[in-house]
């Protein structure tokens, strides 16, 4: 009994999800149905176009890459209760701004280049989130809008370079930046058709994950997203932490764009603005805003992503049929938020005090 | 598009005057539905989704029937719809409004997206306008005034619902249940089936708002049509204070703000365009910035509207 309670948030926090992916996945079967597909069918294909093959499986991971640390800007701003939906505008940013690093960088050595990309790329994202932030905190703008509209900003400054003073004059039909070059290029992980990036990710979201579960960031962090009173009473500079887990977000998203120049596109230019941002927001709401369980999430999603090119090829469905999947699931995952503490109700009852007598003395 | 040309750089305003009047209609119905939700205590984030619903479903009815008006018909029920589907989640115990509607945004733009695939060659009936520009000899004039009835269907709606909330009981009964569900619950009034029943309404609205971007203008269906229309809605209704005679002249702001990209283009410039596009985005942040103050809540918000309690 003890032990069950102790692992009751665990329970929760795991089982609450995968039975809101279980309930979206049968709303998604009827809608299937409903256009005259057979949904075993889709399932099937979504399971060979996600994990069914060596091949399925690397561009699934290719995909949960960028998904990983669009999930991580939702996440961790959320720690201090804020909710940012701006993470394609910082990744738009970030690829932009890493373009041009690469360019100024011309000749030094790959490694210095490939390091002046990552991080001017994660530097202007966190910028870009951070200012979120500060607004909210400075002027009472509130982040959700303030996130996105920025968002739109970024957007347009990517394309406003990329098909104006920035654009490279031999990119024609694909407007973009100059390339960074072949050798600047981030190589793939040994073995595998996949990217470092892969491997940034996972470990941005470890270390944010012990930092937050290991040291007194993640209870300041909670502190101030609570109850900012208290939290200004205990000492804690609320500005600075609020402002700083936007910065930080933002540059898990300014990084993502940066990658996808560095190890995809080897060019800024708009089709890094593939919905990874919008996509990354699901993300992090299933994982429950946890940056350990972002990164299982990520590819999850990611591999819907990836199935949505074999559901188009095979049973010639729209592209749109991923969105509308992930559309399905964010808003069973969000409503199924009203489960959170009822489990309780429903497994346990009450200890009386003499049975918590007893089971404190054994 | 108005053809400028013969007017030289005239064309410019009276292009942004044209443009604004059709950019700011969307705007208008949107708003004035999410001033209702907003009323009644609660926020939909999910607009922008609704809109791109309203667009296609409006389109396809259209196409269907023939009929541009059983398109806007359609497009408002699908919104209410998706209105209602908001409003019954919120009602859930610990489901936050904003994380649902931003749910419905995705969710709506990705059906959306699916259901409207078929529907991106094809052209359906558009919306008609009334030329109010007969007496002008000029073609400039006579197009600027080409009005859509939508647009005076919303000015006329800014007018009632600024009475309506001041002096009906319908109207007063709402702003009750969004300044304190305590004290509309000690009044004997339904908070629930009231703040249900607002959310339908604001999505009715945006869905009709969708319509007027597929039917009217820029008239056609494809995946770029609305890019954050909606959400600039929402954040306008802030700037408004939540006062539907102020939701009409931000909207005509608005509307000029994104008239201002197409005109310079018409006129030949062109290297700007994006920045110039950005505008509204731009607009709708700087007035939020200046009329924002992190230490007091803001004059006239709903008092359970979980956007202003930080």
């Amino acid at each position: 009994m003890e032990l069950t309670r102790r692992f009751l948030p665990l329970v929760e926090a795991v089982g609450i999800p995968v039975m809101a992916l279980l309930v979206a996945m049968l709303l998604f079967a009827g809608f299937v149905a409903a256009v005259g597909q057979s949904p075993l069918e889709v399932f099937v294909l979504l399971y060979k176009g996600a994990f069914g093959s060596s091949f399925s499986w690397q561009n699934t991971l290719l995909r949960a890459a960028p998904l990983i640390l669009t999930g991580l800007a939702v996440a961790i701003p959320a720690q201090a209760g804020m909710v940012i939906i701006g993470g394609e505008g910082a990744l738009a940013l970030g690829a932009l701004t890493s373009a041009v690093a690469a360019s100024a960088l011309q000749g030094a050595s790959p490694h210095w280049v490939q390091a002046g990309m990552l991080l001017s790329g994660a530097l202007c994202g966190g910028v870009w989130i951070g200012l979120s932030g500060w607004l909210r905190q400075y002027r009472g703008v509130n982040e959700t809008i303030g996130s996105l509209l920025l968002s739109y900003i970024a957007i347009a400054l990517l394309n406003f370079f990329v098909e104006g003073p920035l654009k490279d004059p031999a990119s024609l039909n694909k407007p973009s930046t100059a390339p960074i070059g072949d050798a600047n290029m981030i190589g793939n992980l040994p073995g595998m058709d996949v990217h470092y990036g892969l491997l940034f990710g996972a470990i941005f979201a470890l270390v944010t994950w012990v930092i937050l579960k290991f040291t007194t960031v993640g209870f300041a962090l909670k502190t101030v997203g609570g109850n900012p009173r208290a939290a200004q009473m205990a000492g804690l500079r609320v500005n600075y932490w609020i402002v700083g887990a936007a910065f930080a977000g933002g540059s898990a998203a300014g990084l993502a764009g940066a990658i996808e120049v560095a190890a995809v596109q080897g060019a800024a230019n708009a089709s890094v603005v593939a919905g990874y941002g919008y996509a990354g927001i699901l993300v992090a709401f299933i994982a429950r805003q946890n940056p350990f369980a972002v990164i299982p999430v990520a590819v999850l999603i990611g591999g819907i992503n990836a199935a949505g090119g074999m559901l188009q090829r095979r049973l010639d469905m729209p592209d749109a049929t991923v969105l509308v999947l992930q559309g399905i699931i964010f808003v069973v995952i969000i409503a199924s938020e009203t489960l959170n503490g009822r489990l309780r109700l429903i497994k346990f009852k009450p200890l009386s005090p003499v049975s918590a007598a007893i089971s404190a003395k054994t | 598009m108005v053809a400028v040309d013969g007017l030289g750089w005239w064309g410019v305003p009276l292009a942004i005057f044209a443009g604004a009047i059709r950019v700011s209609t969307p705007y208008l119905l949107v708003s004035l539905g999410e001033c209702i939700t907003e009323k009644s205590g609660r926020i939909n984030l999910g607009l922008e989704g609704v809109l791109i619903m309203g667009a296609m479903a409006g389109y396809g009815t259209s196409l269907a029937t023939g009929s541009a008006w059983a398109g806007v018909l359609a497009a408002g029920l699908v919104g209410a719809l998706l209105g209602l589907l908001h409003g019954l989640l919120c009602s859930l115990r610990r489901v936050n409004d904003i994380a649902i509607g931003i749910s419905i945004m995705l969710f709506g733009t990705g059906l959306a997206f699916f259901l409207g695939k078929p529907l991106v060659q094809p052209q359906a009936p558009m919306l008609n306008a009334i030329p109010f520009g007969f007496w002008s000899s000029s073609p400039q004039i006579q197009s600027a005034l080409q009005i859509n009835p939508l647009f005076l269907i919303g000015i006329v709606l800014a007018v009632v619902l600024h009475y309506a909330f001041r002096y009906t009981r319908w109207g007063m009964q709402l702003r009750i249940v969004g300044d304190s569900a305590d004290a509309a619950l000690a009044l004997g009034l339904r908070v629930l089936p009231t703040r249900i029943l607002a959310t339908v309404i604001g999505g009715f609205l945006a869905g009709v708002g969708g319509a007027f971007l597929s039917l009217y203008y820029p008239g056609s269906w494809n995946e770029g049509l609305s890019s954050g229309q909606g959400i600039i809605a929402v954040a306008l209704v802030i700037f408004a204070r939540w006062e539907p005679l102020r939701c009409l002249w931000a909207s005509l702001l608005f509307g000029g703000a994104g008239a201002l990209g197409p005109a310079l283009q018409a006129m030949g410039i062109t290297s700007g365009y994006y920045l110039f596009n950005a505008a509204p985005y731009v607009l709708t942040l700087g007035i939020l910035i200046a009329t924002g103050s992190p230490s007091r809540t803001l004059a006239g918000a709903p008092g359970e509207l979980s956007l202003v309690r930080n």
